[in-house]
């Protein structure tokens, strides 16, 4: 169901699913943001979140004028051990509607969803050099968590 | 990790005015609820002054006054007022970083001060106080509060 927000500080959004005509506006500020752009990992995003209603989330966040954000996450399970939890990997404001409490929203409704599908903690993964992002996510009570990232490069 | 005396002074004092920015403290209001050296305390809140953060007013009822950004100075801008903290590979060259296994222990050791600046850089003043807010009474603020109520 749509939720309205109309905290007058903040920008007064509707939070929706993702609607298959949102894709080409998300894929566009996806690149505008990124530099590059990846209209199939929007779109497997968006078919998972269609086949898998209660376990991933993909949601667009509109205001009277147009689409202004997006937030994507899932619910992940027993991977090395850690217990079901809600996985942010994804979410972007548009760069004319920023300071004004969309990603907050945005967030929000994530949480609430994972709350409703009865996990009690989110996670998420942030390069460390996007200070930007991991000031908004430590911001929103987000700390170090028990898992550390690791990575090789293949041809070593 | 273990922050230099000088830099803890700082965020207590950065952390205790920012957290009510119209307020005026002294040195010595915040040293005594932080158990820390007024004299080491002034000191610094010189240096903070110099670098913008706080501003001080002489007088009867004068003190220091947080002037920053709350939500944009963030933990990173203060320590390195006071310490430095450097960027991988960055730091000063020391014995035994020329052989491979020198290189290989500065390699691990950058991992360690990549997630320190990563860490400090991502939690702004306004963060800091909202954490803070999370943590149930500490005895010093319940002893404050119980002295405040005796005035």
């Amino acid at each position: 169901m749509a939720e309205l927000q109309t905290l007058s500080d903040t920008a007064q959004v509707v939070i929706d699913p993702v609607a298959e005509a949102d894709l080409a506006w998300i894929e566009a500020l996806d690149a505008q943001i990124t530099g590059r752009p990846k209209p199939d990992y929007w779109r497997r995003l968006f078919e998972g979140a269609r086949s898998e209603p209660g376990r991933s989330f993909f949601l667009v966040a509109r205001n009277g004028s147009g689409r202004v954000g997006f937030i994507a996450g899932e619910i992940r399970a027993w991977e090395f051990g850690s217990e079901p939890c809600g996985w942010i990997f994804a979410i972007g404001v548009d760069p004319d509607n920023r300071l004004r409490s969309v990603g907050t929203q945005l967030f929000d409704a994530v949480c609430d969803r994972f709350r409703q599908a009865g996990v009690t903690k989110v996670r998420t993964m942030i390069a460390r050099e996007a200070q930007l992002i991991l000031s908004f996510f430590r911001a929103h009570g987000m700390m170090a968590g028990p898992f550390v990232e690791l990575e090789k490069d293949l041809d070593e | 990790m273990k922050l230099q005396l000088a830099t803890r002074h700082a965020l207590f004092a950065i952390l205790e005015l920012a957290s009510e920015p119209e307020r005026q403290l002294s040195a010595a209001e915040i040293a005594e609820k932080y158990d820390l050296s007024t004299n080491h305390l002034a000191k610094v809140l010189r240096t903070l002054g110099r670098a913008g953060l706080v501003e001080a007013s002489r007088g009867v009822g004068g003190g220091y006054r947080f002037c920053g950004n709350a939500k944009r100075l963030n933990l990173l801008d203060i320590v390195q007022l006071f310490e430095p903290i450097w960027p991988i590979g960055q730091g000063m060259s020391e014995p035994g970083d020329r052989t491979r296994k020198g290189q290989a222990l500065r390699r691990v050791l950058g991992e360690i001060e990549e997630a320190t600046r990563a860490t400090l850089s991502s939690i702004t003043v306004d963060t800091m106080l909202k954490i803070a807010r999370r943590i149930p009474d500490a005895p010093a603020e319940d002893m404050i509060r119980r002295a405040a109520a005796l005035r």
